[in-house]
């Protein structure tokens, strides 16, 4: 065998082991963490919308809706993924709302990579002890009809406002802009499926 | 070859020290200073070195004569990459939150400069058994410099380790440590304190 057809057999045989490898190892383990993507998604929507215990997906012009249910069948709430910016990575929210899409029911952050200690307190605030999800849980039964907004500083005094976080205030208002922007959008999609 | 005069017992703890990776050769340095936010996590960033380098140069000893030398770093490549995505995928399917935690860390250990390395200098030049006691030292040095660091990071960071809480409640956690100057910060304290041992050490014998 001459140098060159050497080198190409090698690299050849090489890359097809490892493909065989791979693929076994896809196989073996896909089911595994698709599962777990599920019952990660499941926790989240229940967590959401308090008293699920099943929800059903529904798409709606591209926009993806899981509608929660209790016990007994009858509807909890609507839940949606809110995307966008952060200070510093892409935030994932899931959102609980009313059916009618006026009050948020709960938030919970899917994923985000802001920076640690200050843009991370959206999700978990470590210096406070007792609440360290108070951010979020500021969004609770909020009425979204004009708008979130948010105050610096000062203790939210109108309806719809929340207090930004100290140090992380770039990643507070992206929060509020990212469900602003996503709440009209899919309250839009949702409530005309509604009327027909 | 000058390497088979060692005994195997000095092949293995170099790694510890002499020729520990992270804080004598400064290989690897991105992982190291990216993932150390807490004790667990650079331990879980070193055993995925382990499980890696070991059975890389495991393989790439083994088939070492069969290689041309033209061939030799894309060969080793794939054969990392292949370990590495059979981590990455078993992390995700059976420890996913380490698996989150450790983000797009470990399919980059692909270009982890310690593994390719190894291969290069190591394992395509010696044996198996040596192969893989070399890498088992280069990997727990490297385990154990990240596992440090991060819980150093993590003590002053947070306020404990392994997420048991070590410091008293009024100690306010200087939030630097965990943040990316930490990391530059600590590793530079570690850099310079081993250099510091070496060099004293050196004047005493």
């Amino acid at each position: 065998m001459n140098t060159s057809t050497r080198l190409i057999v090698v690299l050849t045989g090489i890359a097809v082991i490892s493909g065989a490898i791979l693929s076994f190892f896809n196989i073996l383990t896909a089911e595994r963490i698709e599962n777990y993507k599920l019952e990660q998604l499941r926790q989240s929507v229940a967590m959401v919308m308090p008293g699920t215990q099943d929800y059903e997906t529904l798409t709606l012009s591209g926009k993806v809706f899981y509608l929660g249910k209790d016990a007994q069948g009858s509807p909890t709430g609507v839940a949606f993924k809110a995307v966008g910016n952060g200070f510093q990575s892409k935030l994932e929210i899931l959102v609980g709302m009313d059916l009618e899409m006026k009050k948020i029911l709960a938030l919970k952050v899917l994923s985000q990579m802001e920076t640690p200690g200050l843009g991370t307190k959206i999700e978990t605030d470590p210096t406070n002890k007792e609440h360290p999800g108070w951010f979020m849980a500021q969004f609770e039964n909020l009425n979204t009809l004009n708008g979130i907004r948010y105050v610096k500083n000062e203790v939210p005094d109108q309806e719809g406002e929340i207090q930004a976080i100290t140090g992380a205030t770039i990643s507070s208002k992206s929060v509020v802009e990212i469900l602003n922007a996503a709440i009209s959008g899919y309250r839009e999609v949702f409530l005309k499926r509604e009327v027909q | 070859m000058a390497h088979e005069k060692t005994s195997l017992y000095t092949e293995f703890t170099k790694g510890f020290w002499k020729e520990n990776p992270v804080l004598r050769m400064l290989l690897g340095l991105c992982p190291t200073l990216a993932v150390t936010s807490a004790a667990i996590n650079g331990l879980s960033m070193g055993l995925a070195v382990v499980f890696t380098l070991v059975l890389s140069s495991m393989i790439i000893s083994l088939v070492r004569n069969l290689i041309p030398r033209e061939v030799r770093i894309p060969s080793f490549i794939i054969v990392i990459a292949t370990f590495v995505t059979v981590a990455d995928l078993s992390m995700a399917a059976f420890v996913p939150d380490i698996s989150k935690a450790l983000g797009p860390y470990v399919p980059l250990i692909v270009v982890n400069c310690i593994i390719l390395g190894r291969q290069e200098a190591f394992a395509s030049k010696n044996s198996v058994g040596r192969s893989v006691i070399d890498a088992l030292g280069m990997s727990l040095g490297f385990t154990i410099t990240l596992t440090f660091l991060g819980a150093i990071r993590e003590l002053l960071g947070s306020g404990t380790i392994f997420s048991v809480q070590i410091m008293p409640n009024a100690f306010e956690p200087w939030m630097v440590m965990i943040l990316p100057p930490g990391a530059f910060l600590t590793l530079g304290l570690m850099i310079g304190t081993a250099n510091w041992l070496t060099a004293r050490k050196g004047k005493s014998a």
